[in-house]
């Protein structure tokens, strides 16, 4: 045998840095040329925590601006919705990138460092949302939410969504109070990067409450998606009974969707708000089919109890948005396939990440799937969510040295 | 297959682990408890960088005769590489994904000769 002098590591003595995290997913874009198509991640995220000394002076009122300086953020979240995403150490990302380097001449850090994982995975639009943000509907005090929500929506269209076309976000409704929800619609509906609005659903105000009719019809008049993005909360009282964040995470996330499609669907919004687009963002797929069924069984049975709908629950559902992450990928690709069909993935299924969080998932968990046509591939990473969102093609620079160094051989 | 250099036997210390890269294939080497194992730093979920995050001992839950549960601990008989993207876990003494055995990462063969660390890949 030949000896071989190669490039050595120790992964104990290098700085973090996301491009080295992710060096195996660069070379699967690659691998599998996604400089060929344009990707859009439909939820990815970021940590606003990082941000919160600029984003508590964009807050209106100076007494609760004061608030929330001297709480450093405390006054934001019933801690009653937390758990170890990190777990306990083991995805090192959490621990370890406060300690990260941006390249210079990033506008923001922000910006800096979501380019970073975009790259490295191939993504060339990300719309992004907050991280702890996402149990802010839970505060009791309606002011807070509504407070701090505008002052988000503030600091990320003109810190970020202003200064980098490759971010885009769905922006967060504050809808323990409609009137102020509305507000924001009319507000920021224009923005540049505002593609929709969001729901975040860990809530317990109903959202077929007629308060809510003015704001829908606002967001069905100009053309702008809803998404409803789950999350867990602890707190619930039903979760209280799990011990384990496997347990809060594995059903949270996929009941909040559940509990409001349920009720979406059953108050005949969709037939109300026809022209109203949903995205149901982060219950990975397993649940849809459940709830298509369970519906449409009860529905033969018991229509007298939702006479607006003029069709099987599930021929609604069948036209909603659903983004991909978490994707059930367990041995079960017959379901999968079934569970695609069934939600009519070519053209609704809309690829997310999810990045940074623990439970990300890559293009190549679409891209690599046998049963799909590459253009329903390509329809799923991007072009379903180009044309809902209304975006032209981009891709990033990368992407195009890729090309261009193609084409030179 | 050629045999790779991959430091004098004295640089790596007990838990150690140095990232090896022949071409396209990264594997990462580990010294435990005396012995060297080396794996693909692929993981089997989505081909994250298994070899580049922490290493720990298995969970165990603990309980009493009478099953009652009683807490846990972690089997410092049993280290387990945890994949830093997702947090698989793999055995650190055989490869073996610790939740489905069927699974398991490349073994490659650790040579010590001359006082230096070699891997055959």
């Amino acid at each position: 045998m030949n000896v071989m002098t190669p490039i050595v590591r120790d992964p104990s003595q290098q700085p973090f840095d996301t491009r080295t995290l992710l060096a195996n997913a660069e070379q699967q874009a690659i691998d599998r040329c996604y400089e060929d198509f344009m990707i859009i991640d439909v939820d990815s995220h970021h940590y606003e925590t990082n941000s919160y000394k600029e984003i508590f002076d964009y807050i209106d009122d100076p007494v609760m601006r004061d608030q929330f300086k001297y709480s450093k953020g405390q006054t934001l979240h019933p801690r009653s919705t937390g758990g170890y995403q990190e777990m306990a150490g083991r995805i090192t990302r959490y621990q370890h990138r406060a300690t990260e380097q941006v390249p210079p001449g990033a506008p923001h850090r922000d910006i800096g460092l979501t380019r970073k994982w975009m790259d490295a995975i191939g993504v060339d639009v990300a719309c992004i949302f907050p991280t702890p943000m996402l149990g802010l509907g839970l505060n009791p005090v309606v002011e807070v939410e509504v407070q701090y929500a505008r002052a988000y929506n503030r600091w990320l269209t003109e810190k970020i969504l202003a200064q980098e076309p490759r971010m885009v976000s769905m922006l967060y409704l504050p809808m323990n109070d409609p009137v102020a929800a509305l507000k924001m619609v009319e507000e920021f509906g224009g923005r540049k990067g505002v593609v929709g609005f969001l729901i975040t659903t860990v809530r317990y105000k109903p959202l077929y409450d007629n308060a809510y009719m003015k704001l829908y019809a606002a967001l069905e008049e100009r053309g702008l998606p809803l998404g409803f993005h789950s999350a867990t909360n602890w707190g619930d009282q039903s979760m209280h009974i799990s011990n384990k964040f496997i347990a809060i995470h594995a059903l949270g996330f996929a009941w909040f969707n559940i509990l409001h499609m349920t009720n979406w669907v059953v108050n005949g919004i969709p037939e109300r708000f026809p022209g109203l687009k949903s995205i149901w963002i982060e219950s990975g797929l397993a649940w849809i089919p459940f709830v298509m069924q369970r519906l449409d069984n009860e529905y033969m049975m018991r229509s007298s109890e939702a006479p607006t709908l003029k069709r099987l629950p599930s021929d609604y559902m069948r036209e909603m948005f659903y983004t991909s992450q978490p994707m059930e990928m367990i041995g079960n690709q017959s379901m999968l396939q079934e569970t695609f069909k069934m939600i009519s993935a070519e053209t609704q299924l809309l690829y997310a990440s999810d990045y940074p969080h623990w439970d990300m998932d890559l293009p190549s968990t679409i891209y690599d799937l046998p049963f799909l046509s590459q253009q329903a591939k390509r329809n799923i990473l991007g072009e379903n969510a180009r044309k809902l969102f209304k975006l032209d093609t981009l891709l990033s620079d990368d992407k195009k040295a890729r090309l261009k160094a193609r084409s030179a051989v | 297959m050629a045999e790779v250099f991959v430091c004098k036997d004295v640089e790596m210390k007990d838990g150690d682990v140095r990232i090896v890269r022949q071409d396209r294939i990264e594997v990462g080497v580990y010294r435990y408890e005396g012995a060297f194992y080396a794996y693909r730093n692929h993981c089997l979920h989505q081909g994250g960088p298994a070899c580049e995050g922490i290493v720990r001992g298995k969970v165990v839950d603990l309980y009493a005769p009478d099953k009652t549960f009683m807490g846990q601990t972690y089997d410092k008989n049993e280290p387990h590489i945890i994949c830093p993207w997702h947090g698989w876990e793999y055995k650190l003494k055989t490869g073996e994904c610790a939740p489905d055995p069927k699974l398991r990462l490349k073994r490659y063969e650790v040579v010590q000769r001359e006082g230096g660390v070699y891997v055959v890949i």
